[in-house]
């Protein structure tokens, strides 16, 4: 095992955990300020993805494709956002799961329905196609490197945003008290479809960043809707530090738990069983992992006071 | 009092007409509905159990379908060791494959029960929406466990060839097997109501309501509702073990988090918290796919739409609507 490996290894546990800081902060975002559970998340991923994939398909560029998928999925929030979310934030968890689970199925059909059934490719742009030496041999590819770039930019420009802007103090005002900022002026259905429509855009530029990994499928956001769950669930839902946190250390041991437990295991079992037996624990390993911080800490490594 | 007596002639309604459609089918020879009728009976009987936790306990639970597809699996693998006359497992104890109903029906309630006890435990120290979350978490903890095992064939998994063996009943007769899927739907309707009208059930309704209150009158939440969570996945553990044995086949998809919301689906679509509203929203549910699903392949457009309007409209399921608010209300 040389060190270039582990260093690999590394990189892409960190490139998964940008991604899924991306996603959850979408997510704690919206349970934060409007505490509504979406499960839809996931739908505005595969959104984002879908109209990144076309729309680079028939321009060719995939900077038009990546900007049209942000804008796709920012629409597609702010639109769910009217029509259906706003009814629902006084209503208990259980009513908010099943219509945000209902608008899953609406929006699977609804994607296969306008774009077919097949999956969509969408290839990474010629300028980032190549890869970069690592030290110590092997190389990376640049396009991955970019991505941890994308998720790092994002972190930085959300701390301004809520730290540093009017629209941050509107939310963190909305998260403490929302009669209050009401009561003070500030117009709470226009906050909460632009901070619905922040979330969603997120999960777009999730959707199309990972897009170009991997294939623009229906159901493709589900997944990782549920790694996203799992991570601010570890952070304390609500909280923007405890979805970077969290989704680093999922993103740590998901990686680096596909690529090192088997061999683990091959100490002390047959290569074979080896490989079986570390595959099912690898992919068990961030559930345990939430086990063990929520025996730990039941409401997650950062909890907000509500 | 009106209202209860309505909601009690509704429930036998309900009870009779699901036991009408097979007798029907029967006599008309149309084989395939008596089987729709046992998906119905089955699928029902996985939302009686979870109607236990969600609406009598108030717990979320997102992650049914955990238990009853390993009440699946359970009463799948033991049936494959039986038919390949090979032991399930050696060591430290010998436990041989079984074609015999009871013993798959009791493993399939074992496991269950016990993974419950597990995942309960940990997931009870959280309420609200980390218990949703989490109880999902966990059970596709258990859905990637299955697809990585390769010694089950993992994604694809396994044909059963045969039906189990129940003394004195032939259930690869489509009849015999819906009258014992409906007897055990019944049963555990009996059951739910039993327990809830017990002062077991007196303390759930309180866990539900106010747990600080239940606690100053000397009785321990956790366990009431740990207690709550394992019957009610015991429940849908069994309805697995039977759908295992209805479609011949178990694979991960019984374990997918689709079926945790269908499950919840049927509870809602129903009404929470109303014994039978199970029967009522798995029917319409299997009624919608088949209905809708002989137009279009679209049909889950159409029952996301009409899902959503009934959770934004139509609070109190069908049930809710037919029999007026319910008591607790």
């Amino acid at each position: 095992m040389s060190a270039a490996f582990i260093f690999e290894q590394l990189l892409n546990s960190l490139q998964l955990g940008v991604m899924l800081f991306v996603m959850a902060a979408g997510l704690t975002l919206v349970f934060g300020v409007m505490g509504l559970i979406n499960l839809a998340h996931g739908s505005l991923y595969m959104v984002g993805a879908f109209f990144c994939a076309w729309v680079a398909g028939e321009t060719g560029s995939f900077w038009i494709g990546l900007g049209a998928g942000l804008v796709a999925a920012a629409a597609a929030g702010a639109v769910i956002e009217m029509l259906v979310m706003r009814r629902l934030y006084d209503r208990d968890h259980l009513d908010q799961v099943l219509a945000t689970f209902s608008l899953i199925l609406i929006f699977n059909e609804g994607t296969r329905w306008v774009f077919g059934s097949q999956p969509l490719y969408l290839d990474i742009p010629d300028a980032l196609a190549t890869s970069v030496p690592l030290p110590g041999g092997g190389g990376y590819p640049l396009y991955r490197l970019v991505i941890i770039g994308f998720g790092i930019l994002t972190a930085a420009g959300l701390y301004l945003l809520i730290s540093r802007t009017r629209l941050g103090m509107q939310i963190r005002a909305g998260e403490s008290d929302r009669e209050m900022i009401g009561a003070l002026g500030v117009d709470i259905n226009t906050l909460y479809t632009l901070v619905f429509a922040i979330g969603a855009m997120l999960a777009g530029l999730a959707g199309a960043l990972v897009g170009a990994l991997q294939s623009v499928e229906v159901g493709m956001g589900e997944p990782v809707l549920i790694l996203a769950f799992v991570v601010i669930v570890i952070g304390g839902i609500g909280s923007i530090k405890g979805a970077l946190i969290g989704a680093v250390l999922v993103g740590l041991v998901d990686t680096l738990g596909r690529a090192f437990l088997h061999q683990l295991f091959a100490l002390a079992l047959p290569p074979a069983e080896a490989n079986g037996y570390g595959a099912a624990l690898a992919s068990m390993s961030i559930y345990l992992l939430m086990a063990i911080v929520l025996a730990w800490r039941p409401k997650g490594l950062f909890p907000v006071n509500a | 009092m009106l209202e209860m007596r309505r909601e009690n002639l509704l429930n036998a309604g309900i009870a009779l007409l699901l036991l009408a459609v097979p007798l029907v089918a029967w006599a008309i020879d149309e084989t395939y509905y008596i089987t729709v009728a046992s998906r119905v009976a089955i699928l029902a009987l996985a939302g009686v159990g979870l109607n236990l936790a969600l609406g009598f306990g108030g717990m979320v639970s997102f992650g049914h379908a955990a238990f009853f597809g390993l009440g699946g699996y359970a009463a799948g693998v033991l049936s494959h060791h039986a038919f390949e006359g090979s032991a399930f497992m050696n060591w430290p104890i010998t436990i041989d494959g079984s074609d015999a109903t009871l013993t798959l029906w009791f493993a399939a309630l074992l496991l269950s029960g016990l993974v419950a006890v597990i995942i309960g435990a940990i997931s009870l120290r959280t309420s609200g929406v980390y218990f949703i979350m989490i109880t999902l978490a966990f059970a596709q903890m258990i859905y990637y466990l299955a697809i990585s095992l390769p010694t089950y064939n993992g994604e694809d998994g396994l044909p059963l060839y045969l039906r189990s063996n129940l003394p004195g009943l032939d259930l690869s007769n489509d009849l015999t097997f819906f009258f014992v899927c409906y007897a055990l739907l019944l049963l555990a309707i009996f059951l739910s109501v039993r327990v809830v009208g017990s002062r077991f059930g007196a303390a759930l309704e309180c866990a539900r309501q106010n747990e600080t209150r239940l606690a100053s009158i000397g009785i321990a939440p956790y366990p009431v509702k740990l207690t709550a969570f394992v019957l009610s996945a015991m429940m849908t553990g069994l309805a697995g073990a039977l759908f295992v044995e209805l479609n011949g086949f178990v694979s991960p998809s019984i374990l997918s988090w689709h079926l945790s919301g269908e499950i919840m689906i049927f509870v809602i679509l129903g009404g929470v918290g109303r014994f039978y509203g199970p029967i009522v929203g798995a029917a319409l549910f299997i009624v919608l796919e088949t209905v809708i699903g002989g137009y279009t392949e679209r049909w889950q457009l159409f029952l996301g739409v009409i899902l959503l309007g009934v959770v934004l409209f139509a609070r109190g399921g069908v049930i809710g609507l037919l029999a007026g608010k319910a008591r607790h209300d």
